[in-house]
């Protein structure tokens, strides 16, 4: 069924709504809690990235997700180790809500060998498939019909596993994503698409580039249920998800999720791009307030749920463990030379 | 005493669908998807009534959408599967050329290695009756550029068959080509033989000390054709058979152009950056200066494919071609 809303927006869209604190009750407590806990380390490994791309150290295009880290901390809550998950450019967040190791991570962006891609792919193709995050890559799209694809296998294997294809919106401008919408509908795949929509594509303002700025009348094109989250409120994007997911696993199909947010950095490297983008200059600000670290603490301190202190220490003991692994990742040695034409094919033997 | 082998005639199409029996009844893992599946007149009769015998959820029919079906494989491969997506027109692959170019041959590398993509990618090659330049096109060179890309081109019905079954079991990605004019090619086969896929290497089909003549697929075809006919000339052509277009294997070819001192390269694809240039460039690149050796290409025109058909007569090569050149260079 086609619903206006699904075209536009709306007021999600304007910098100076939804700054409020997140509404978080006693018996949310633990959970959301521990959702800014797992926010706080991905901001933090993503600053000390962003530092290291400023002074040089991190050569590789590094495109950081601060300010939109609720939204892979709120999904990867309802996923299991079993799952599939594909993510993009911009999938350092993706990859550390998985399970990811922000150690390897360090020594990926660094091209040494101990890198979660053993120092071949750099901070744009990551990987960690133990957590089931299988890979990352910066062709925009490009991930979208593989993760269709892990739907196929997830189905055939009957064990109510998902796949998760995390995307932007540009990539909505892409062919390939509306040919595997209509695959994913018409095979009735357990994928969940996530658009994490933050108005832009590189330095193009969303309204410079579509007609409507939602993607969820592509969803509904192809018959897949969709819905908008606010997605800097941990709240809402956890609630929402995990209905999404139950239905998923229970043969329901496949769901998109539209999760507004915004980057607080540029497209690529460290710097904020406050002079590129329409609007850009004038609402970051804005956004900013509405930074879901932020409006989750906030919701945790105003009614004493936590005490400041103790998420100061968690933040120190973070900013500790990092710098630790920081300083080893740096110490690590490259790869071989050998290790160029050894990984061009798999083994066979 | 050599053992007495069953053996049965076969045409290649034969081939290709006794592949698909073996790797559907042999292994769960195996599926197909790509356009035209279920209907008799994609894929010439190498997949007939397979989606009956099999079911439609291991045969799949898909819709017009090359790249995502292309990426589905893919992704179906990365996560358990041996999945292979066919496309009855090569013309029509190009469309899923990001998955294949971007995506399937680099995620091994990119992603520090140790992963199986058992993804097979079929394209074939339908081209004559007048089809025209979107529906001809032999492009086994440019996928052949691509490292992690493994490309392969059967000539024969056993190979039509084994080379199919070894190229869903590698855990590499594959492109798998048969060209639709070596269909009705038949042979005497024997039992399935499973080869693996990265220890192939180019086939010696007729030792000769004149000359080597070097094919691949339907181009195969035309060598044999022709140094047939040389003989009654006595001239002794050595005909190799490819099979492998990436990564090369030019030790055979080396081994045996060191001896006759004359090689031509015959190929369906265009001669502009294509096969020939680069199965002589690693012939030379392994002479001592001085030696006095002689090199040809005979290959399509560089041309877009014509429709009409005295000119698709005058745009591919047959035999009497390579015997033309031939007997310039035996002057």
């Amino acid at each position: 069924m086609i619903k206006n809303d699904h075209f536009l927006i709306g007021d999600l869209a304007e910098a100076k709504n939804y700054h409020q604190q997140i509404n978080i009750t006693k018996e949310q407590r633990e959970e959301f809690y521990s959702d800014l806990k797992q926010m706080t380390v991905i901001r933090k490994v993503e600053e000390i990235i962003g530092e290291n791309v400023k002074n040089k150290i991190i050569k590789c295009p590094c495109h950081l997700s601060i300010g939109q880290e609720a939204i892979p901390v709120a999904i990867s809550k309802y996923l299991n180790k079993n799952d599939f998950i594909f993510g993009n450019h911009r999938s350092h967040g993706h990859y550390l809500a998985a399970g990811g190791s922000s150690y390897e991570l360090f020594a990926e962006v660094l091209g040494k060998v101990t890198g979660c891609a053993k120092g071949m792919g750099g901070s744009m193709h990551i990987t960690s498939h133990q957590n089931g995050f299988v890979g990352s890559v910066p062709i925009v799209g490009g991930t979208v019909p593989i993760a269709v694809g892990a739907g196929f296998s997830a189905l055939m294997n009957g064990k109510r596993q998902i796949s998760v294809s995390y995307f932007g919106d540009g990539t909505t401008e892409e062919g390939v994503f509306h040919e595997s919408l209509n695959l994913a509908s018409k095979f009735n795949l357990p994928v969940l698409f996530i658009c994490e929509n933050n108005l832009f594509s590189s330095h193009l303002h969303i309204s410079e580039r579509q007609p409507y700025n939602s993607v969820l009348r592509f969803a509904d094109a192809n018959g897949i249920d969709g819905k908008r989250v606010d997605g800097n409120n941990i709240a809402e994007v956890s609630s929402t998800i995990k209905k999404a997911i139950k239905k998923i696993r229970n043969g329901d199909g496949p769901f998109m999720l539209e999760a507004i947010t915004y980057r607080f950095r540029g497209h690529v490297g460290h710097d904020e791009n406050v002079d590129v983008g329409l609007l850009r200059k004038s609402d970051l600000v804005f956004w900013k307030k509405r930074d879901p670290i932020k409006r989750t603490l906030e919701g945790l301190l105003n009614k004493n749920l936590i005490k400041e202190t103790s998420y100061l220490n968690f933040c120190k003991e973070v900013d500790n463990q990092l710098t630790k692994e920081w300083e080893q990742a740096k110490n690590d040695p490259f790869p071989k030379l050998s290790q160029l034409s050894a990984s061009t094919y798999g083994t066979n033997d | 005493m050599e053992q007495m082998t069953d053996k049965k005639k076969i045409s290649y199409c034969q081939a290709i669908y006794e592949a698909y029996d073996y790797l559907l009844g042999n292994y769960p893992d195996f599926f197909v998807i790509g356009q035209g599946l279920w209907s008799p007149w994609y894929v010439g009769n190498t997949m007939n009534d397979l989606e009956k015998k099999y079911g439609k959820d291991r045969v799949i029919d898909s819709p017009v959408a090359e790249n995502a079906t292309t990426g589905a494989a893919l992704g179906a491969a990365l996560t358990g599967k041996r999945p292979m997506v066919v496309h009855p027109r090569m013309d029509f692959m190009i469309l899923a050329a990001d998955t294949m170019v971007n995506q399937a041959s680099k995620w091994q590398s990119m992603l520090g290695g140790n992963m199986k993509i058992p993804l097979t990618v079929r394209g074939i090659i339908n081209r004559g009756g007048e089809q025209g330049a979107q529906h001809s096109q032999a492009l086994h060179a440019w996928y052949g550029h691509i490292p992690g890309l493994r490309v392969v081109m059967p000539y024969s019905p056993t190979d039509a068959r084994d080379l199919l079954i070894s190229s869903v079991l590698s855990n590499d990605p594959v492109l798998y080509i048969d060209d639709r004019w070596c269909y009705d090619f038949s042979e005497d086969v024997s039992e399935i033989s499973k080869l693996k896929l990265h220890e192939q290497i180019p086939n010696l089909l007729k030792p000769g000390s004149d000359i080597t003549l070097v094919g691949v697929g339907y181009s195969t075809h035309l060598c044999l054709k022709a140094a047939e006919l040389l003989e009654k000339e006595n001239i002794n052509a050595e005909v190799i058979d490819l099979r492998i277009v990436n990564p090369l294997h030019a030790s055979i070819i080396i081994e045996s152009v060191s001896k006759t001192k004359k090689l031509i390269v015959v190929d369906g694809g265009w001669k502009s950056y294509g096969l020939g240039a680069e199965l002589i460039a690693s012939v030379v690149e392994t002479l001592r200066s001085g030696e006095n050796h002689q090199f040809r290409r005979i290959t399509i025109k560089d041309s877009p494919a014509p429709t009409s058909s005295v000119l698709e007569d005058h745009y591919y090569p047959d035999e009497m071609d390579i015997i033309k050149v031939t007997t310039q260079l035996m002057g």
